[in-house]
């Protein structure tokens, strides 16, 4: 094995190319644990902790953009009013000692369906910046996860940032597991209210082989609110809308039985976490609303 | 591999370190430093907690050459390195201005702690100042001596990381709740299930840190 030290993006970007196989590692919390149970022997190692500006953000008008080696801890504590899922979500990862390590971009290179960042990132509107020598893309969040532990990026490619579409109304996060902590997600679910756009979007983990949005549930959501008029007079979400909203949540699931939980456990997870996530963010708006109004 | 790093206070070197080893592994079988504990080997534990450039983090899951040029604190150096703390802080206040560098507890002495002071808790509370030292003999840390006085060891496997993880807290949360007590613990697994004595160790140590600093 080869220990890599690029100092700067552009040496890493360099490394990539010339050893397409080298597996970058910045929190080490996914890759360490692979090569320590020997699951892994990658030819080379490339650390990315030297490229500073991986761990620094950048909030704009319209989007945040996080480097891809910013740990939890950092959106935690300064992104919360931007980023309110993913601020949740990162809350949600395992412990102190892992969140003040590991990053959204590595949850986005390991793909994991059961990542925590990506039902927040789906709900939010995201884009991840992928570089190589060849230049620089974006890869809409829809389109990064291609199965089980695979994404969108080209051997020559690195994470260097992500996008994320900065908070336009209440956003929400709920993941199941046996604790508070230390726990991989049995399921997730993310959802973000977008007022200016009269649109909810919704994020699901660990509930099919990558991470998914619930489509169907969305555009049924988007009309039911639309029809009664519910952006603008924040009458609550009636409740037979809220249940066909987590019905079909839990039909856009794709779940496998495992050791953590069943697929039918996971689809009826995956639905009440839809109503709840959807009544909490709904009274949100309504509040915001009436103090708009109130104001006014 | 050769990986140069500062443990405790002091620059260390490791050679013929292998690529893809862990931080915890040069601690352990490179350094010497046995404190920090070999379990999971994936974070789940936090068993081998140290700080890394002040960061809590699973030595784990650095690999070695992560490490390199950083700054690494392990049990080892814990009273050190919390003396320190509390002499910079006590400086600071008297004359606004950093403490000088440290310089850390030798790998000698380190190797010869003892938990001394168990009998008499009473003298070594407090920082006690430098001057009471004897050579081979260093003070505890405020939690080392608050996990002593609070029955929080059983069969100690989880206690190094414990006390790094609960100086950690202290130092950015004179005055935590027990919520926020169980959740910056909460990556730290203890096996015998002595929660309740290390809570009541961290609160121990909490409301000694807070009368040692008023004025």
């Amino acid at each position: 094995m080869d220990f890599l030290r690029p100092a700067s993006w552009e040496e890493a970007l360099a490394a990539k190319a010339e050893h397409p196989t080298a597996v970058p590692i910045a929190g080490g919390t996914d890759v360490m644990v692979e090569i320590n149970f020997d699951h892994r022997r990658p030819e080379y190692l490339m650390d990315l902790n030297r490229v500073a500006d991986l761990t620094e953000w950048e909030v704009g008008e319209d989007t945040v953009r996080l480097g891809a080696s910013v740990p939890y801890t950092r959106i935690m504590e300064h992104l919360r009013a931007e980023l309110p899922g993913l601020a949740l979500a990162s809350h949600t990862v395992a412990s102190p000692q892992i969140r003040n390590r590991g990053g959204v971009g590595g949850n986005l290179g390991t793909a994991s369906p059961a990542g925590d960042a990506h039902p927040a990132l789906l709900a939010a509107g995201a884009e991840v910046e992928a570089a190589s020598v060849r230049g620089s893309r974006r890869i809409p969040i829809d389109a990064f996860y291609t199965g089980v532990k695979r994404n969108a990026l080209a051997p020559d490619e690195l994470i260097r940032a992500v996008h994320i579409r900065k908070a336009d109304g209440p956003q929400q996060f709920s993941k199941v597991g046996t604790r508070n902590a230390m726990v991989i997600a049995v399921c997730a679910f993310g959802l973000a209210l977008h007022p200016a756009a009269r649109t909810v979007r919704t994020g699901i983990g660990s509930a099919a082989p990558t991470p998914v949005r619930a489509a169907g549930a969305e555009e049924f959501l988007n009309a039911a609110l639309d029809e009664g008029g519910l952006w603008d007079n924040g009458r609550t979400v009636p409740p037979s809308v809220a249940e066909r909203f987590a019905e079909l949540c839990a039909a856009a699931c794709d779940p496998i039985d495992d050791v953590r939980g069943t697929a039918d456990y996971r689809r009826h997870a995956v639905g009440v976490m839809a109503r709840r996530t959807l009544a909490w963010t709904w009274e949100s708006y309504r509040g915001t609303r009436r103090t708009t109004e109130g104001a006014a | 591999m050769r990986v140069r790093l500062t443990v405790n206070g002091r620059p260390q070197e490791a050679d013929d370190v292998w690529e893809g080893e862990s931080l915890l592994y040069v601690l352990r079988e490179r350094l010497g430093l046995p404190g920090s504990k070999n379990a999971c080997e994936q974070g789940e534990c936090g068993s081998c907690t140290v700080r890394l450039d002040g960061a809590l983090v699973c030595a784990c899951l650095v690999a070695a050459g992560q490490a390199e040029g950083r700054e690494v604190v392990t049990v080892e150096g814990l009273a050190d390195f919390a003396r320190r703390r509390s002499r910079a802080a006590r400086d600071g206040a008297r004359d606004g201005e950093e403490a000088p560098h440290a310089t850390g507890t030798p790998l000698d002495a380190a190797r010869r702690w003892s938990a001394h002071g168990t009998q008499e808790p009473d003298e070594t509370q407090g920082p006690g100042g430098a001057g009471s030292r004897t050579a081979g003999e260093a003070e505890l840390a405020p939690v080392q001596q608050a996990f002593i006085d609070a029955g929080a060891v059983q069969c100690g496997f989880c206690t190094p990381g414990l006390l790094v993880a609960a100086d950690e807290l202290l130092e950015h949360h004179p005055d935590p709740s027990d919520a926020d007590i169980r959740e910056a613990l909460s990556g730290n697994l203890c096996r015998c299930t002595g929660y309740e004595k290390i809570m009541d160790a961290v609160r121990l140590a909490a409301v000694r840190q807070s009368e040692e600093t008023r004025p």
